[in-house]
């Protein structure tokens, strides 16, 4: 099986469906004659021509109505955010539109329309460009949530919101963008809602989702070494939460520790452990414990960035914890 | 560039003013019953009326085409109407019933209609014109000779939606007509209070959009203004920046005095020499197209079209609780949705 980034992962998900069905364009900043900020949409410009691979002003909160706009009368938009962190700007059209058209009228105009880009920090990008908001974007109905891990799961998955008819959310990660994985080249679609196990072990369950099932992973072979088996459930899709998934592991091994990327208060663990406690409650042998941001905006120094983020280390020593090791 | 106002109206025949007489009549009486069911406790939540500003509704929507496209924003009911939409489904939604046109779920700010191409008033100010934008950019991708018409009230114009959706629209040059309904107040502030430039159309030169001005109490004046527009949008797909002064006679919603507290008495009582619906009825007149007996028939018969809305939304059930979490999202999931879009 071919092994391929993730960026080329992406590419060849837009390639596709921009191939499959010509209602599919894709409008942002630099995507066209930059060929991406991240190099996603690289190639597609030449391919598919400038009024379906469209450069935009600066002005998320424009293109992102203009994308909505488009979905309402029957285009099927994906609108490229350089990243999650400028589309705050652009949050009253996800919110206000997007998320509420099809409600709000009755159920007459539906807007199937994805908004895509990276979530989350980098390195030293300092506060304003090193957030998450999978969170913020989950607590909206109205609209799916995903955030693949890997490049297998981040072209199924783009290949499925396009195909969507309901808005979709779809976060990435800057750092994800150069990793590497297995991705077939024949045709797949990997159904949104969907978690994945991607380790599997009966002593303990980590809640994961994004670029945090990396670190998941490593979690995983690290405490293997020890004798400790763990199940990474990545949930892949944080709205709808795939809480099956998450209920079938935690009745294994009646441990369960929440890692995410993002800050601690109303986070997507906070909602994973309330589930947790209502439907496991009796499965528990230990509290869950959840690792995530520390409570700060991002510092710039690597020291302190470093002691910021949620890590390896950090989700050993929750694992140990709820395993009463330590 | 279209920048002189255009003084010349368009006389048509007397069947057509006729037409233009019943939508503004309509619209009128209509939200005059919506005002009565408001004080009653039929309609709740934030209304917003239209009275005063009925030929701007009417002339803008009299040159469309039935597969041409309207967004507004929530003081939308007269568009509603003008378009065509069934009074009974407007009623009942703004009784929040079963047979309303959103069946309910949302209310006075958010009319819609699929079938006539209205895209629906939207709440947030400003937020709209960007999807107006997005109508255009789709018809132009389609390479359709479609318009969509946009309109806004005088207040949008200090948003940064706005100024993003015009200046994408005139880079891109697409067939949009952005209507600014100046009726004089955003909510309780004048637009002299409001923007540093009154002369609102001239905004249009930030962006390189043709733009003109017309007067709003004059159907006719709106028609030819508009006709133009549509005409620029439709054969060079060129978007327009129409400023159309009018006056509301009410308060922003149902909540806010008729005059108090930004405007006077004498300054409604003077605008209100300059009712809508009474200058096209005196040209009808002096024009011999319309009898006095003839008003009273015609008027006579709206207002048993808006009764008859009333008795329907009345008689409409409430939604059922079950529709409480329909229409969330589309119905499907997304191996149905993949299944059903590889079938297309």
């Amino acid at each position: 099986m071919p092994v391929i980034t993730y960026r080329d992962a992406l590419n060849q998900a837009l390639r596709e469906e921009m191939q499959r069905d010509d209602r599919v364009f894709l409008m942002g900043e630099e995507v066209a004659v930059y060929q991406g900020a991240y190099k996603v949409s690289k190639g597609l410009l030449q391919e598919f021509g400038e009024m379906r691979v469209v450069d935009t002003p600066i002005t998320e909160l424009g293109f992102a109505g203009v994308g909505v706009g488009a979905a309402m009368v029957g285009l099927r938009p994906i609108i490229e955010f350089m990243t999650w962190n400028f589309a705050v700007l652009a949050l009253d059209q996800v919110l206000n539109s997007a998320a509420k058209l099809l409600y709000m009228s009755g159920g007459q105009f539906n807007v199937p329309i994805v908004f895509r880009g990276p979530n989350g920090a980098a390195l030293q990008l300092s506060a304003q460009h090193s957030q998450s908001f999978e969170s913020w974007l989950a607590h909206i109905p109205g609209l799916k949530v995903v955030t693949p891990g890997t490049p297998y799961d981040a072209k199924g998955l783009l290949k499925a919101a396009i195909r969507d008819d309901n808005p979709v959310c779809f976060l990435e990660g800057e750092m994800l963008y150069n990793t590497k994985g297995e991705v077939p080249e024949e045709e797949y679609v990997i159904p949104i809602g969907k978690a994945d196990l991607k380790r599997e072990g009966d002593d303990c369950t980590i809640v994961t989702n994004g670029k945090m099932a990396l670190v998941a992973m490593q979690v995983a072979d690290q405490l293997a070494k020890d004798g400790i088996h763990v199940d990474v459930v990545d949930l892949r899709t944080v709205r709808p939460m795939d809480v099956d998934a998450i209920k079938a592991s935690v009745e294994k091994t009646n441990r369960c520790v929440v890692l995410e990327e993002g800050w601690e208060l109303a986070g997507i663990g906070a909602q994973v452990v309330d589930y947790v406690q209502r439907e496991c409650f009796d499965l528990l042998d230990a509290p869950v414990y959840r690792v995530h941001q520390a409570d700060v905006p991002m510092p710039y120094a690597k020291n302190l960035e470093r002691a910021a983020k949620p890590d390896a280390a950090k989700t050993i020593a929750a694992v140990r914890k709820v395993m009463y090791l330590e | 560039m279209a920048k002189k106002k255009p003084e010349q109206t368009i006389r048509s025949d007397a069947e057509l003013n006729r037409e233009l007489l019943h939508s503004m009549l309509l619209q009128r009486r209509f939200e005059e019953r919506c005002a009565e069911a408001y004080a009653l406790g039929k309609i709740g939540g934030f209304c917003h009326l239209y009275i005063g500003q009925e030929a701007v509704s009417t002339g803008s929507l009299s040159v469309l085409r039935p597969d041409d496209y309207i967004i507004t924003t929530y003081r939308d009911h007269g568009q509603a109407l003008a378009r065509g939409m069934n009074p009974r489904a407007v009623m009942a939604e703004l009784f929040g019933r079963v047979d309303g046109c959103a069946h309910g779920k949302g209310g006075s700010m958010h009319m819609f209609d699929k079938s006539l191409n209205f895209l629906g008033g939207h709440g947030i100010v400003g937020a709209h014109v960007p999807l107006g934008t997005g109508v255009g950019f789709a018809i132009k991708y389609r390479g359709g000779d479609q318009v969509c018409i946009c309109f806004m009230g005088e207040s949008v114009v200090n948003t940064g939606a706005f100024h993003e959706a015009l200046n994408m629209a005139g880079l891109w040059k697409l067939p949009v007509v952005y209507v600014i309904e100046n009726n004089r107040y955003g909510m309780g502030t004048a637009l002299e209070r409001a923007s540093a430039i009154h002369d609102i159309y001239e905004r249009g030169a930030s962006y390189n959009i043709p733009r003109a001005v017309c007067d709003g109490q004059d159907v006719f004046a709106v028609r030819a203004a508009m006709q133009e527009c549509v005409d620029r949008a439709r054969t060079e797909s060129l978007p327009t920046l129409l400023e159309i002064r009018t006056y509301r006679f009410m308060g922003h919603s149902m909540s806010d005095a008729v005059s108090g507290t930004y405007r006077s008495k004498a300054e409604l009582d003077e605008y209100m020499k300059r009712d809508p619906i009474m200058l096209l009825r005196m040209h009808m007149q002096e024009q011999g197209e319309l009898t006095e007996d003839d008003l009273h028939k015609l008027d006579d018969a709206i207002k048993a079209t808006v009764q008859d809305a009333w008795d329907f939304a009345d008689a409409s059930p409430e939604p059922p609780l079950e529709a409480l979490f329909e229409n969330v999202l589309v119905d499907t999931t997304s191996d149905a949705a993949a299944e059903a879009v590889a079938a297309d």
